[in-house]
């Protein structure tokens, strides 16, 4: 039997960045918030300083900072015909755990997206004809504009510091910025990084070319920073290890080193670690949450009442939750009907790699969104007519750092193991780059999310289910990205290039991207979506559902930028609407 | 503090991953208060003596997983992976196979972060690891299993055999046209061990392999090095220093 506690105003479910950002938002609005999260405390003294940080085999390889499987997995397959079994061990996507999440160990990617890709439907079906929607793809408008997001994405690149060039300020493009982005009101706040050669190498043949090369905006500081929260980070060092890893020099922006060191001095707020939420708990009329159930490290469980829900954990973690609780109406693929689950959508990435004969390109020089771009083939940025899909992506080379025991690449045709692979990494390792292609997925019927009939957690529950491949839209819009990125790498001078499609079924194995999305859409009509424009859930008032779960289709770009602009957007409008109407839909649908 | 604050105030035990490092640290010294898991109005915690240091394996050069035949296996097979050449040293002289008796000694062998739980099947490849061998177990059911077909294909056992046969051999295992008894998967085997390894090569020197640097220094990897301003714009140009690890530099290190 649960032990009842007092209630607070807030609660929040999970605390990486959009629990961190909603939690200092309503705790300045006056409100008592209470976040609860599965994982541990951790910062960048105790637990990824320098003089550890910058271990490859624990941090990347025994995943040192990643949620343990053994506690809760997922289930996967590739479509409903199959059994779906756990994934046993982590490899296609890195699930963040603990205070920070997986904002803790990602590279500071920050991007927002275009102007259309928030109106992915309309804008495509009014350009191209309905007919240019691929069978069974599910896609919808966002239900927000990007003028609405445009001064939540501003906010959270000046609590980054982003690193950047504007490509457009209030319309007037700008040169050596992204000419393709929608407009924004200033600057970033910080000017891009030093760039490498490969980069350069890749940005003089892209230019060349008629392309638009760009600095890739960069949560990795390019100077000493103090944040509107008055919270400082040091330059970035370029030491190569942010992907995967926690920065141990304050330089790449996380919920640590911008928000928490502000919001932890807070009397209003409190943070319990090493707890998890067994489920939101609601009222008898299922329309209004009651707070949550948890436990704690002991196994002793507690019902924490609360007069606000925040859900706040990782896309899946969410629709598990929303699915445990009994909140929404389950989607089911064979109908169409029903919502939660329904759009998981992923990203699709290819790669050509250029090996040189003298270049020397240190590539272990490296910070985590270190390098050019071009957007010319993202989202709709260019003429789709004829080409048999819809959306795109963006192709640069980054230059993350090369560690070895990932990163050691041999030209095509070399042996695997030997003398001759020895010989090989030897020879190519200084003087190899690649070019990479990080493509949108559409959504799609058959692609959904739901509970396991058959595998279970530590305590006993479902895993979550994933049943999801790429579609003809997604291999065709991947192979013509992969194109584009080979006419780029035959243009940079190298001695032989080597060509790595993304062919296939979609594989849980070779780690691709942790930009899961989907599940808990956001929209316009309840019929269609799981929450508002606000993330507020068109089923429970007083919930609200943070994070990549409300995308309905996922674009070209890293999700981060837009997770928080959107969390941003929610707060704004909790703090100026919802609490004068408490227990209201801010909507009417 | 809030309404909340000192009710669960979890002086009712260290959070398991400073009990671990506390242990780790002071072996069975008395538990230092840690930091509590209900955290209101006091600024984010820092803990003194409790920096998440690596797991670094105990010293000495002894086996402690793998039993004589295992390790025969494992140095022959290593040492055809990457083997000594002319331009080095190769996976014996790195300590790889240390490394890997470590790592399987310890929590990577036990798959104790893996989900492990049944039913198992064998499923699609794209669902990648499905057998309910952890790696332990793993090395425990394939080397003797791989010593069991060495004899049958040329009557001794793998780390006997010729330098030619053994890479013929291996190739097989790769390949999984060799067929392992003792419901081993040959080419998982084959993958698992590969990828340790280059793990043993690569990884920084504090778990065993990549002894004295070999590998970093092999292909030009500078480790551990926490600048590299300097570095970024030197278009071009070969970087100047010598690796470096979590540990240091030997040459620091040795008196």
């Amino acid at each position: 039997m649960a032990t009842k506690l007092p209630k607070t105003d807030v609660v929040v479910i999970g605390f990486g960045w959009t629990g961190a950002i909603i939690a200092q938002e309503l705790t300045d609005a006056g409100l008592n918030v209470l976040a609860i999260e599965r994982g541990q405390w951790r910062d960048t003294a105790n637990d990824f300083p320098t003089t550890v940080a910058q271990d490859e085999l624990r941090y990347y390889w025994r995943h040192g900072l990643f949620q343990k499987l053994q506690h809760d997995t997922i289930s996967i397959r590739n479509n409903s015909a199959q059994t779906a079994l756990p994934m046993r061990k982590l490899g296609s996507f890195l699930l963040g755990s603990g205070v920070g999440g997986a904002g803790v160990h990602w590279n500071g990617q920050v991007w927002r997206f275009l102007p259309s890709d928030l109106q992915a439907k309309s804008h495509n079906t009014d350009r191209y004809g309905a007919s240019a929607l691929q069978a069974d793809m599910t896609i919808q408008d966002y239900g927000v504009t990007y003028s609405e997001l445009e001064p939540h994405y501003d906010k959270f690149e000046y609590i980054c510091g982003v690193s950047g060039k504007a490509g457009n300020l209030n319309g007037a493009i700008q040169t050596g910025g992204d000419v393709f982005e929608g407009p924004r009101a200033r600057e970033y706040p910080n000017p891009p990084l030093d760039m490498p050669y490969a980069p350069m190498l890749f940005a003089k043949a892209a230019g060349e070319m008629g392309r638009h090369p760009f600095p890739h905006p960069a949560a990795n500081m390019s100077r000493a920073y103090t944040n509107p929260l008055g919270v400082r980070m040091g330059p970035c060092t370029y030491c190569g290890f942010c992907e995967k890893y926690g920065c141990g020099n304050y330089s790449k922006a996380t919920a640590q080193t911008t928000i928490l060191p502000v919001l932890m001095k807070k009397p209003n707020f409190t943070l319990k670690t090493e707890t998890e939420v067994l489920k939101i708990n609601l009222a008898p009329d299922g329309k209004t949450a009651t707070g949550v159930t948890y436990i704690d490290p002991s196994g002793a469980t507690f019902e924490q009442p609360a007069d606000m829900v925040i859900l706040a954990s990782y896309i899946t973690n969410n629709v598990r939750m929303l699915l445990l609780s009994g909140i929404g109406k389950p989607y089911d693929p064979n109908t169409g009907e029903g919502i939660i689950g329904k759009n998981y959508a992923y990203q699709i990435t290819s790669s050509v790699n250029v090996f040189y004969d003298k270049q020397i390109l240190n590539p272990f020089v490296g910070a985590g969104a270190l390098g050019m771009i071009i957007n010319d083939f993202n989202g709709d940025n260019f003429d789709h007519s004829g080409l048999g899909f819809i959306g795109g992506g963006y192709i640069g080379t980054l230059q993350t750092g090369a560690r070895p025991i990932e990163t050691h690449l041999t030209p095509e045709g070399s042996p695997t193991w030997g003398s001759g692979w020895k010989k090989a990494v030897a020879q190519n390792y200084l003087k190899t780059t690649s070019i990479s292609t990080h493509g949108a997925v559409m959504s799609h019927k058959g692609n959904y999310l739901d509970l396991d009939p058959t595998y279970r957690d530590v305590y006993g529950r479902p895993l979550l289910r994933m049943t999801f491949d790429f579609t003809d839209n997604e291999h065709k819009m991947s192979d013509y990205l992969t194109d584009r990125a080979t006419e780029i790498a035959k243009a940079m001078g190298g001695r032989e290039i080597k060509v790595n499609k993304r062919a296939g079924s979609w594989d849980v194995v070779p780690y691709q991207t942790t930009h899961n999305t989907g599940g808990a859409i956001m929209g316009t009509d309840p019929s269609t979506s799981a929450t508002n424009k606000y993330l507020q859930s068109w089923d429970v008032a007083n919930l609200f559902i943070l994070g990549a779960s409300a995308f309905p289709q996922n674009p070209g770009y890293n999700p981060t930028g837009t997770v928080a602009a959107l969390a941003y957007h929610a707060a704004d409008a909790i703090k100026g609407q919802y609490l004068k109407a408490v227990g209201k839909q801010m909507v009417q649908a | 503090m809030s309404r909340y604050g000192g009710e669960h105030m979890a002086d009712e035990g260290l959070s398991r991953r400073r009990l671990l490092t506390a242990g780790a640290v002071l072996g069975a010294a008395p538990l230092a208060p840690a930091a509590a898991d209900t955290l209101t109005g006091r600024g984010p915690p820092w803990q003194a003596n409790a920096t998440a240091e690596p797991d670094a394996p105990k010293g000495g050069t002894d086996y402690i997983f793998f039993t004589g035949p295992e390790h025969a296996f494992v140095e022959a097979a290593a040492s055809r992976m990457i083997p000594k050449d002319d331009l080095g040293p190769g996976a014996i002289e790195a300590g790889v196979p240390l490394f890997i008796d470590r790592q399987l000694a310890g929590d990577f062998g036990k798959a104790s972060d893996w989900y492990m739980q049944g039913p198992w099947a064998k499923g699609e490849k794209t669902q990648g690891y499905q057998s309910r061998f952890t790696p332990a177990q793993m090395y425990r059911a394939a080397i003797p299993a791989i010593n069991d077909a060495a004899n049958h294909q040329h009557k001794g056992d793998f780390s006997a055999l010729k330098v030619a046969d053994q890479d013929a051999f291996l190739k097989g295992l790769e390949k999984g046209d060799i067929q392992l008894s003792g419901g081993v998967d040959a080419a998982a085997f084959f993958k698992m061990f590969l990828q340790n390894v280059i793990e043993g090569y690569f990884s920084d020197p504090l778990y065993g392999g990549n002894r004295d640097m070999v590998g970093w220094k092999l292909i030009g990897f500078p480790g551990a090095r926490y600048d590299q301003r300097a570095y970024v714009k030197t278009y071009g140009q070969p970087y100047p220093l010598p690796p470096v690890g979590v540990m240091g530099r030997p040459d620091w290190n040795r008196g």
